[in-house]
């Protein structure tokens, strides 16, 4: 039941954290639990359909549909996310304002919910489809042992649950004013470790065979496979030995996403200020 | 780009398909029982290298290595490519993530 329950729970923690992220920072947007409620449900309709047409997606691109389907559905979620940050930046001022004007409803943020949903979505399908197969493979099994895995893995989920309950919440205790800063910088390295993830999934199809040589390895202090380094590759897209194309893809994003946030135009007023800094640290 | 650059690319393109083309056979592993056979996979070093895994078993396992950067689901009576990078010298290991227990195996490049 333990081993159950610590599968499932590093399966969903990456989902968990993206969740709780995506909450914090829509803080205040309206019908933004919708959006989520959307994102999380068509991520559990898409996991289990990608686990029950799992045979037939491997079978794709010489044995390598999986590969694909990540990274494609990776990079999809990059560009959700900067293009949030994106339009953050442009509008985040007025929100603010109008966040601050006290009985207005905030209306800007809503056109960047369904980019969001998207990430929820992409978060939950991809780890969820693992999930689904392997407690249908428990299942299938059946015996003694079958329904105290089931257990475990229900309780896994709702430890997954509890990470992102405790990554909003975290969050929310950041002041306001900071909040959007925090989010925003937050956003970026996720976005940067997806990247870097889809290069991954790219190397293994055999699509992207340059810059295969490890740079560095830090697995002599924190392992990939450790929950704290699960942690820290869904938050800053830790790797335990990077190579250089998983790099170049990291630090390429930051900086198209920096470089976005700090030329876009201030969307609805003429002043002509510079976006928010991105929070980096 | 100029053009030093873009004939250097064209090279290393052209290198990187001509050695892909030649890449050798599939190393063929079975998961039965939720066990590797063989569990212990020799490859050259410095040299990319294809398993091809077919999972025997009636329920999906994922192939999991943190060193060898895979994770791939192999659903049950389904066969998976894994590719391998070229690997310095070492020690790879892997397990089927699903049923970490007993499945377990290495690769060894040398």
């Amino acid at each position: 039941m333990i081993s159950a329950l610590i599968i499932v729970f590093r399966e969903v923690i990456e989902a968990g954290l993206i969740v709780g992220i995506v909450l914090a920072a829509t803080a205040g947007v309206p019908h933004r639990s919708r959006a989520v409620t959307f994102g999380v449900g068509a991520g559990i309709l898409g996991a289990c359909l990608v686990a029950g047409f799992a045979g037939e997606l491997a079978g794709l691109f010489q044995g390598s549909g999986q590969e694909f389907f990540n990274a494609t559905i990776l990079l999809l979620a990059v560009c959700m996310l900067t293009w949030h940050n994106v339009w953050m930046a442009s509008h985040g001022r007025e929100m603010a304002r109008e966040l601050k004007a006290a009985g207005h409803k905030v209306k800007t943020g809503e056109r960047t919910l369904l980019a969001l949903s998207v990430v929820v979505g992409v978060a939950v399908l991809r780890e969820g489809s693992e999930v689904v197969l392997f407690l249908y493979g428990i299942a299938a099994q059946g015996g003694t042992s079958a329904s105290g895995m089931v257990i475990g893995g229900g309780l896994g989920l709702l430890a997954g649950a509890a990470v992102s309950a405790l990554m909003y919440f975290g969050l929310l205790t950041i002041p306001a004013g900071k909040l959007f800063q925090v989010t925003s910088g937050l956003i970026t390295l996720l976005a940067a470790g997806m990247a870097a993830q889809a290069v991954i999934f790219l190397q293994n199809g055999g699509w992207l065979e340059y810059f295969t040589t490890t740079v560095w390895d830090t697995s002599w202090l924190i392992k990939e496979d450790s929950i704290t380094g699960r942690l820290l590759h869904t938050l800053i897209g830790y790797s335990q030995a990077p190579n250089g194309a998983q790099l170049i893809a990291y630090a390429a994003t930051i900086l198209l996403i920096v470089i976005l946030m700090r030329t876009v135009p201030q969307g609805g007023s003429a002043r002509s200020v510079s976006a928010p800094k991105p929070h980096n640290a | 780009m100029n053009m030093k650059k873009l004939s250097l690319l064209t090279f290393v393109a052209a290198v990187a398909l001509a050695t892909s083309s030649f890449a050798q056979a599939p190393i063929e592993v079975h998961l039965k029982n939720h066990r590797f056979t063989p569990s212990v996979i020799k490859v050259k070093a410095n040299q990319t290298a294809v398993i091809m895994l077919f999972n025997d078993d009636d329920t999906a396992d994922e192939f999991d290595s943190s060193s060898l950067k895979v994770e791939k689901v192999v659903p049950g009576h389904a066969k998976g490519a894994i590719r391998l990078r070229p690997l310095p010298p070492g020690k790879y290991p892997f397990m089927g993530e699903f049923h970490a227990a007993t499945a377990q195996g290495m690769v060894i490049a040398q």
